[in-house]
């Protein structure tokens, strides 16, 4: 807000100690509660989008309130874009398997027993499909908030 | 239920044209979330759960990226000049709006009511999600029937963050650009 060339080094890293320790507290239960919509996803509102987004809305959240872990972001994005990729390989895997394993032999074939309707373990795939886009979708939106902080970041350097 | 339905959608429209008209874009992009947030409960009217969740947590999102983007622009909106040319806009606008609204006041009368579907596949969709083994039947079709349809929506969130980070990437760029900026 100040200006264009203040880059976050000559900022004061993040926000105030006490927003800092509020979020440390919050942004583990916000993952938490993203695993738990990811999870139960065939059986509650929600899933793999949903729950993506709300981790992701987590990581973004400490982001935010505590500015140090950007050096630390800047080494470590590959990992983000390595989790990104290999999610998005491991759905279609998922898919080809249901091509060679499941009687139907369809794309995207259900290859796993049903189970019964209503408990945690049921459907076969779907819960893992959930699980696999949840990774994925959380990966994709915080690189690319990380990708827009550590961009601006160099650039003003 | 309708007349809040109503109420949420005059609000919505009120807020976007407020975020046309504002002067600052901080205000134009924070008005703007009235109708992120206002599709939210109009989704919660409308007993979509799943989508009002996903709406919440995009939008909230989006306004923390949106907020970012301003910090670096410019804040001020530049002066509009008033030519023949924007005359000639509002009314092409106007007419294709009322020849629109025209057509749809013809067709209107042959559509089933709303939430009376006329397709074959809706009615298929629910009647065979049990066989899909989801007790959620929204996440039961998505990973079911319409695997390809998720597929898709990954490959577009992979392909939005590859073509973010080739635009914003500060390293393998020509010498000049470096200058300029």
């Amino acid at each position: 807000m100040k200006g264009k060339k203040t880059s976050l080094h000559e900022r004061e890293r993040g926000m105030t100690l006490v927003v800092k320790k509020i979020c440390q507290f919050i942004a583990p239960t916000i993952f938490l509660f993203g695993i738990y919509i990811t999870i139960h996803g065939h059986l509650s509102p929600g899933g793999g989008f949903t729950g993506g987004v709300i981790m992701a809305s987590a990581f973004i959240l400490q982001i935010l309130s505590d500015g140090s872990i950007l050096d630390k972001l800047r080494q470590e994005k590959w990992r983000l874009e390595l989790t990104e990729s290999l999610a998005i390989f491991t759905f279609l895997v998922l898919a080809v398997l249901g091509l060679l394993i499941a009687a139907t032999a369809v794309f995207f074939g259900n290859f796993l027993p049903a189970g019964t309707l209503g408990e945690l373990i049921s459907g076969g795939i779907i819960p893992i499909g959930n699980v696999i886009i949840g990774i994925e979708v959380c990966a994709a939106i915080s690189s690319i908030f990380v990708a827009l902080l550590i961009f601006k970041d160099e650039e003003s350097e | 239920m309708e007349i809040y339905l109503i109420i949420m959608l005059v609000l919505m429209i009120l807020g976007s044209i407020y975020s046309l008209h504002a002067k600052d874009l901080l205000s134009a992009v924070v008005s703007y979330g009235i109708v992120g947030f206002g599709l939210v409960i109009a989704f919660l009217l409308l007993y979509a759960p799943d989508l009002a969740i996903v709406q919440v947590v995009v939008e909230i999102i989006t306004l923390i990226i949106m907020i970012a983007v301003i910090t670096n622009a410019t804040h001020e909106e530049q002066a509009k000049e008033f030519s023949f040319s924007s005359i000639f806009y509002i009314a092409v606008f106007l007419f294709f709006g009322f020849v629109l609204l025209g057509v749809l006041a013809q067709i209107s009368g042959l559509l089933n009511s709303f939430g009376h579907h006329v397709t074959r596949m809706a009615s298929a969709y629910i009647i065979n999600a049990q066989e899909a083994g989801s007790a959620n039947i929204v996440t039961g079709i998505l990973f079911h029937f319409r695997a390809y349809d998720t597929l898709g929506e990954a490959t577009v969130l992979f392909t939005a963050v590859i073509g973010i980070l080739t635009v914003l990437r500060h390293h393998g760029k020509k010498k000049e650009d470096k200058n300029e900026g």
